[in-house]
């Protein structure tokens, strides 16, 4: 299912060529990239399912979807040990109009599955297979409808630092210029403002921001954003930001 | 055990080296036995401001690779016994300091001294890193204008995560602010940031204010610490700002703007 799309660091190798080459220059540099690349997370391996919820899901934002890239996750199949026809999955993921560009969370032979279809295999922090204790003490876990933990952050948030939570974000204290503060849900700070902050990562439009003094260098609500140039609250009043009809919205509270 | 104090502010220019070199001379007067080490290897300028440039036979490198004992390259201060510099190699770069290294000799000194401070150099780098790991205490040293106050900024985000403290999980380095060049003057013509003004973006605690003052380069051309300059207003400045960090009571001066003397007359504002 496509759960959510992940931000995933991904490093690639990029070559370029350059016209300079009679004056000696290399032919090419490999520089090293990050992108953003949505993850597809695989819950069940029903491949009608999948197709299904796939056509649907593309159907809701075909701009996005069409010719993505994507990175196929299938880490909670191996530890409920269901076993996924990886290559109709790819043809299934092609049909939908998506593009597999890499396989994270393979056990050995999936992995070398993957490679002959020339998908490259990314490592998770945790190698399938070789913690089965631990892996086991996963499964024990509810797998769905878990409550998104909620973040509190009691210190300053000084330029360069980035936090980051999966539901909610609450802090205390400042966020400086140059700071970023992330989170899936809503983002509460009870403090000045002056970083960056983008709730609701990746859709949910639902979230807001509320914040006790708004100097922003940018607020965003699921991939909507404006830049402090455009605000129009007076500072150091309480606000609220919302998404209403895909603007956002900055309202005293 | 002895204290580390790093002396840092991500920007260059703002005066890592006159407060480290104050600092240490002021802490050394009140008594402590203190060492001051220059991490701002193949760029050395603390054995310039203390003075002691003539005297350098080995270095801080020259400990680190095992090639000097601590003791051949301190360098004890011509002014005050209490006060040992350590000063860093003019012809290597920051890659020839390594972690363990620097642990080793941090340890070693923290046998002998009570108060270690750590002239860190500018940027946020190998050098810089490895001046803050080992610290309890940071002196951020920020000049009243936005460039170096978002330096400074970045600087305690990389103290609150990059620090050994912060690596396992002790109780985290103790952030002071010391705000350096300061001019009432200009701040009140809002040409530079006032004190409130910095407080409110770093909210950190102020340990002192150093006025902008010819002393400070004075001191600095003739090699003495321009706390030794008691009649200067810099050098009275750090000798608050020492007081204030050994925990006595002392209110901030240099604050306002000088009073003239028909205003000191006639007690106009």
């Amino acid at each position: 299912m496509l759960e959510s799309t992940q931000l995933l660091a991904k490093q690639t190798q990029r070559m370029s060529t350059d016209s300079r080459q009679l004056q000696g220059a290399p032919a090419l540099e490999i520089k090293t990239s990050t992108f953003s690349v949505p993850v597809l997370v695989l819950a069940s391996n029903d491949l009608a399912a999948i197709s299904q919820q796939l056509q649907q899901t593309v159907e809701k934002a075909p701009d996005f979807f069409t010719h993505s890239p994507v990175v196929l996750d299938v880490l909670a199949l191996n530890n409920n040990r269901l076993p996924i026809d990886l290559k109709n999955l790819c043809d299934i993921i092609r049909d939908a109009g998506m593009l597999p560009i890499g396989l994270r969370g393979g056990n050995e032979a999936q992995n070398a599955i993957a490679l002959k279809l020339a998908i490259p295999n990314y490592s998770m922090h945790h190698p399938v297979g070789i913690e089965p204790a631990k892996a086991k003490a996963v499964d024990a876990k509810p797998a769905t409808g878990a409550v998104p933990s909620v973040k509190l952050h009691t210190l300053p948030v000084r330029s360069g630092q980035r936090i980051y939570s999966e539901g909610d974000l609450i802090i205390l204290a400042p966020i400086s210029a140059g700071a970023e503060v992330i989170a899936e849900g809503n983002i509460h700070i009870y403090s000045t403002l002056r970083g960056r902050a983008l709730a609701g990562v990746p859709d949910n439009a639902e979230a807001r921001i509320f914040c006790s003094d708004l100097q922003a260098e940018l607020v965003s609500i699921a991939g909507n954003y404006q830049v402090s140039s455009n605000f129009t609250a007076p500072k150091g009043k309480p606000v609220q930001i919302y998404l209403h009809e895909q603007s956002l919205i900055i309202k005293d509270i | 055990m002895a204290r580390i104090i790093v002396v840092t502010s991500g920007k260059g220019g703002v005066g890592k080296t006159t407060t480290s070199a104050a600092i240490a001379m002021g802490l050394a007067k009140k008594g402590h036995k203190t060492a001051v080490i220059d991490f701002d290897v193949g760029l050395r300028n603390l054995d310039l401001i203390m003075g002691c440039e003539r005297r350098v036979i080995y270095d801080f490198i020259n400990v680190i690779n095992g090639e000097a004992s601590l003791n051949q390259a301190l360098i004890r201060d011509k002014n005050c016994n209490q006060l040992y510099i350590l000063p860093a190699s003019q012809t290597r770069d920051k890659d020839a300091l390594s972690q363990e290294g620097v642990g080793k000799v941090l340890e070693d000194l923290s046998k002998d001294f009570q108060y270690i401070i750590c002239d860190s150099p500018a940027g946020i780098e190998k050098g810089a890193q490895l001046a803050m790991y080992y610290a309890d205490d940071a002196f951020v040293v920020t000049n009243p204008e936005v460039s170096s106050v978002r330096d400074s900024d970045r600087m305690l985000g990389i103290l609150s995560s990059k620090s050994r403290r912060a690596e396992t999980n002790q109780e985290p380095i103790k952030e002071y602010l010391l705000l350096t060049r300061y001019s009432p003057e200009r701040v009140k013509l809002k040409e530079m940031l006032s004190v409130d003004d910095v407080q409110e973006i770093l909210s950190l605690h102020l340990l002192g204010v150093i006025p902008e003052s010819k002393s400070v380069l004075n001191a600095s051309n003739s090699g003495l610490p321009v706390i030794l300059d008691e009649k200067s207003d810099a050098g009275q400045a750090y000798m608050d700002v020492v007081a204030r960090y050994l925990g006595e009571e002392c209110p901030h001066r240099f604050i306002d703007e000088k009073k003239g003397l028909f205003g000191k007359l006639f007690g106009s504002r």
